[in-house]
């Protein structure tokens, strides 16, 4: 260092202690984040090319043969195929409750944050309790939810999640449930954005409540109705914890998702090179996604300007 | 406000409160089991109060499990990380916005490049890391994992973006250096932000599931969601008792969350609206 300072100019000598004050800020975040983040990042595409097992043994470079492996395997299939349908079963009802439940929210009166805060509540506990008190809801001979549809006089209700065919409408009734008020309070930040003085002119016209919101909140809600239905298709994508405690991914196998299907692919069967080729399956798909918004993005700031 | 939305206020209110309680209604029937007999959860017809609370579900629950420890290490998993990912990104958000360094625009987009990746893709290839430095089934390695955030480095770069240079400006003419200006000024100014930030991380990691999952093994290290899962696998039919652990888990949070409501509104707004 003290060579260096004998030939630099002042000047070049507050420009490296400028660095050097500025490194200094960000390193502590950057070395953890390297090691612990950007490193496995770029490790996982090198492990979707590698086959090995964690052991002392040298991975071994196979090309495209992880990729093949999971396409050829039918359970990887049917995983990725049940997240589609997990995404589809929840991401439009999810949408419509939290905008509703929003425009309801979205009045001046007296305690109005408590009522915020009983729907926002899902969301903030955790999976595990959650899951375990649904599934004792959704128990098929005993439970609450079978006993009120006996009551209301359907004999035969669905097994809900010991059946293959209703397991992931049980789950997806719970992701909804949890997550709509998250999306709901996303929502609400939209509403106090638009103009009061659109409504006023409306109701000069004479528009009801309903075309109000037809014509006026929806369209204006546009931008954040797109940004809440990328937010929530990557969402779905990610599922795990809620499919883990609820079905374990069964009956059989008719609740595993992607994700599932790398956890066990990893972590019980330890073959890291078909787990990898699936974490990037799972990134190509998010990134396909995160582009789609970034498109949308660029019209909604050329449409506002 | 004008008579229609006054005429609307009963129905409204009718309707928000049937909304809300119906959202509630697995929370309140996690409770009433969990003051019945095991025997009595699932009991035809269904009772919406049980004949007589029995409280002392909450006392045994205790001694089937090692809950304390649980919660102990959940706790401890949920300070450690919080401040650590606390300190950090801070620190990184002053450096910035409020300082110059070469590189700084480029390091930047590393971060905004990996906050849109899943850490499900990277997961395996973080755990093989952190086995490798022999910490895979300990604390330690939990913490490490989940401490750096490029989430966190953003909600506070947010805030601080916000605070106007001209304020560091006068500092630095006051002499004092570029520590002492972000411990005196922007520090203290970034309240908001790190309140904002504890309460997500805080919930975070207190809910986190998959991560306890994958890390750890030792029974004595375990959290409080790994500890309700043992629960269940162990005491499948005392569905009261597993009630009662599960309304426990979910207390610290649930205080966390009423103290501190303005702040989890605005974190949702802040990572919402940027769209």
């Amino acid at each position: 260092m003290k060579e260096v300072k004998t030939t630099l100019t002042p000047h070049q000598k507050k420009a490296i202690r400028s660095n050097l004050v500025g490194y200094s800020f960000i390193l502590p975040n950057l070395i953890g984040y390297a090691i612990f983040v950007f490193i496995p990042v770029i490790f996982s595409f090198i492990l979707s090319v590698m086959k090995w097992d964690g052991s002392k043994a040298p991975m071994e470079f196979v090309g495209l043969k992880n990729f093949a492996q999971i396409f050829g395997d039918r359970i990887f299939v049917q995983s990725f195929l049940h997240t589609i349908q997990y995404a589809l079963l929840t991401v439009f009802p999810t949408l419509v409750l939290s905008l509703l439940l929003a425009v309801l929210l979205n009045h001046k009166l007296k305690g109005i944050a408590i009522f915020r805060t009983a729907l926002y509540f899902p969301y903030i506990a955790s999976i595990v309790a959650v899951g375990a008190v649904w599934n004792m809801l959704f128990q098929p001979d005993f439970g609450p939810i079978n006993e009120f549809l006996k009551f209301i006089g359907i004999s035969k209700p669905p097994r809900w999640v010991v059946d293959v065919k209703w397991a992931m409408v049980a789950i997806s009734v719970v992701s909804v449930w949890k997550y709509m008020g998250y999306y709901m309070i996303v929502y609400l930040a939209a509403l106090q954005g638009i103009s009061g003085s659109l409504y006023e002119a409306a109701g000069i016209d004479g528009a009801n409540g309903f075309q109000k919101l037809r014509y006026i909140t929806i369209p204006m809600l546009t931008p954040t109705t797109f940004f809440v239905l990328i937010m929530l298709t990557i969402q779905c994508f990610k599922v795990f914890d809620l499919v883990y405690v609820m079905t374990g991914g069964g009956p059989g196998n008719a609740t595993k998702t992607l994700v599932n299907y790398i956890y066990e692919k990893a972590f019980t069967s330890w073959e890291f090179g078909p787990a990898s080729a699936g974490a990037i399956v799972l990134f190509a798909v998010v990134l396909v996604i995160t582009l789609i918004q970034f498109a949308g993005e660029k019209k909604w700031s050329k449409d506002l300007m | 406000m004008n008579t229609k939305t006054k005429n609307l206020r009963v129905p409204l209110y009718l309707g928000l409160i049937a909304l809300s309680l119906f959202m509630l209604v697995p929370f309140y029937w996690m409770v009433i089991s969990s003051l019945k007999l095991n025997k009595d959860v699932f009991s035809i017809p269904m009772k919406w109060w049980p004949d007589t609370m029995h409280w002392e579900n909450y006392k045994i629950i205790w001694k089937k499990l090692p809950l304390v420890t649980f919660f102990f290490n959940t706790a401890k998993l949920t300070v450690i990380t919080t401040i650590i990912q606390l300190c950090t990104s801070c620190f990184a958000a002053y450096g910035f916005t409020k300082t110059r360094f070469k590189g700084r625009d480029l390091i930047f987009l590393m971060y905004v490049t990996t906050i849109a990746v899943p850490w499900q893709v990277y997961m395996v290839p973080q755990f093989i890391l952190v086995s490798w430095l022999g910490l895979n089934d300990t604390h330690l390695g939990l913490i490490l994992m989940q401490a750096f955030s490029a989430f966190g480095v953003f909600l506070i770069r947010q805030f601080y973006i916000s605070i106007p240079d001209e304020l560091c400006e006068a500092a630095r003419i006051d002499g004092l250096n570029e520590y002492g200006i972000f411990a005196k000024i922007v520090f203290p100014l970034g309240k908001p932000a790190m309140a904002t930030l504890t309460i997500f991380t805080f919930t975070n990691v207190w809910n986190d599931f998959m991560g306890p999952l994958i890390y750890l093994k030792t029974k004595e290290l375990k959290t409080i969601q790994l500890g309700i899962r043992m629960f269940i696998s162990q005491f499948g039919a005392d569905y009261a008792w597993i009630m009662a652990a599960s309304v426990c888990s979910l207390i610290p949070v649930i205080i966390v969350f009423l103290s501190c409501q303005k702040f989890f509104v605005e974190g949702v707004a802040a990572s919402g609206i940027k769209g």
